[in-house]
């Protein structure tokens, strides 16, 4: 039976608590909206991207000279898996779904006589699959000084990634990340990035392209892998915010119910404490 | 007849308004696209790129990207833009150094010397 003092210390220390959760919930409210605004903005620019080149792709991309980005190495030996996680932690499990993915993945590749490369950005999720893939990692990309993810960002692991892709290091990459449903729910998603995969129906309008559409092509799949991660990152973002914002929400919610439980135990042994000093004072009158 | 023109940059759209004529620095030429232009993909060079409408003519300074035309409208995307009138001789130098980065990687020396060269000449064009 804990003593009244101590009620009321651990009284104190949830509330407390429950003020930090408070204020992180409303921070990550707020950081949310931006990084949401920055994935609606970053749109257009994916979304017309993805149509040109899916265009120029269907009509390029079975000939013999299509780019390597496009038609791949040939071979289906070495994989990269880039995994993409937060920098924070208490954001609920955006983290481990993200890395649970990964080493689903990462083994599946491995039983199969694959040989797999993992290069992390963030470092939660680094830290996740160091206990039993760090023999596989090739780099890390830190954004913990980055307020705000940027192009440049993308550009940065995008320029890492194809630098790769030339000196031969790896056949496919696969991106992870969370995709941006709602605040409670984010999908944790595998996209491969090279070789080129197009969503949708390539649209068939007749186009004149200038220069031929190989060097349209050349030119363009390098700079649609960086929107690709440019558009990851930016799900991931929101993603990130709006599972903090969840994860704390509950947290500000259970420091409440811990803190009316506290409050009802406190009372009772207040209560008991005056009854038992009443009964000793009457039984003591009465014994005279 | 006007056309919709708009242009993106990955971060965000830049301009999205009714113009009469566009203005584009393609790789191989300057063109110029107006209504019931036919339906073109092309990249571009550094240049400045510019936009006639009824409010007057919009300038962007670009380092790369590609234009798609149709004949009822013109997206641009580019990597960076920057409207004219807010190029400072500091930005103008770090977008020289930016092409410069870029055009150091690539293994066609004559086109990353042309890209370079394309970047000095939209400097001397604005007078910075």
């Amino acid at each position: 039976m804990p003593s009244l003092k101590d009620l009321k210390n651990r009284i104190g220390s949830v509330k407390n608590t429950r003020k930090i959760t408070k204020a992180m919930q409303m921070v990550a409210a707020a950081k949310l909206r931006r990084a949401q605004d920055a994935a609606v903005q970053a749109r257009p620019y994916a979304e017309r991207m993805n149509a040109v080149m899916a265009g120029l792709a269907s009509g390029v991309g079975q000939s013999s000279s299509a780019p390597r980005l496009l038609a791949g190495t040939g071979r289906d030996q070495v994989h990269l898996l880039i995994v993409m996680t937060a920098e924070r932690g208490l954001c609920g499990g955006f983290n481990s779904s993200i890395a649970r993915l990964a080493r689903v993945k990462a083994n599946e590749l491995l039983a199969a006589g694959k040989t797999v490369k993992i290069l992390t950005v963030g470092k939660k999720g680094r830290e996740q699959l160091k206990r039993d893939l760090s023999q596989h990692f090739v780099g890390h990309v830190d954004l913990t000084e980055v307020k705000r993810i940027g192009y440049a960002n993308a550009q940065g692991i995008a320029r890492d990634v194809l630098a790769r892709f030339d000196a031969n290091e790896f056949d496919v990459a696969t991106l992870f990340y969370n995709r941006f449903q709602s605040v409670i729910s984010q999908i944790p998603t595998a996209q491969q990035i090279i070789p080129a995969k197009f969503e949708g129906d390539a649209s068939t309008a007749l186009y004149d392209y200038e220069p031929s559409e190989e060097a349209i092509l050349t030119d363009l799949l390098p700079r649609g892998v960086a929107t690709q991660i440019f558009t990851a990152l930016l799900e991931n973002g929101a993603s990130e915010q709006g599972a903090r914002m969840s994860a704390m929400d509950n947290a500000t919610r259970n420091a409440g119910d811990m803190i009316n439980k506290l409050t009802i135990q406190y009372n009772r042994s207040r209560q008991a404490a005056i009854t038992k000093e009443l009964i000793e004072i009457i039984s003591g009158a009465e014994a005279l | 007849m006007a056309v919709q023109f708009d242009l993106v940059s990955p971060e965000r759209r830049l301009a999205s308004v009714q113009a009469t004529e566009v203005q584009i620095p393609g790789a191989e030429g300057d063109l110029t696209a107006m209504a019931g232009h036919a339906p073109t993909i092309t990249t571009m060079r550094p240049g400045i790129l510019k936009a006639v409408s009824a409010e007057g003519t919009k300038a962007y300074i670009v380092t790369g990207g590609f234009a798609e035309i149709t004949a009822t409208g013109v997206s641009v995307l580019a990597e960076r833009a920057v409207p004219v009138e807010e190029a400072t001789p500091a930005l103008m130098e770090s977008l020289v150094a930016e092409v410069r980065d870029a055009a150091s990687g690539s293994e066609d020396k004559d086109a990353a010397d042309k890209v370079v060269a394309d970047m000095m000449a939209v400097r001397t064009a604005i007078g910075q």
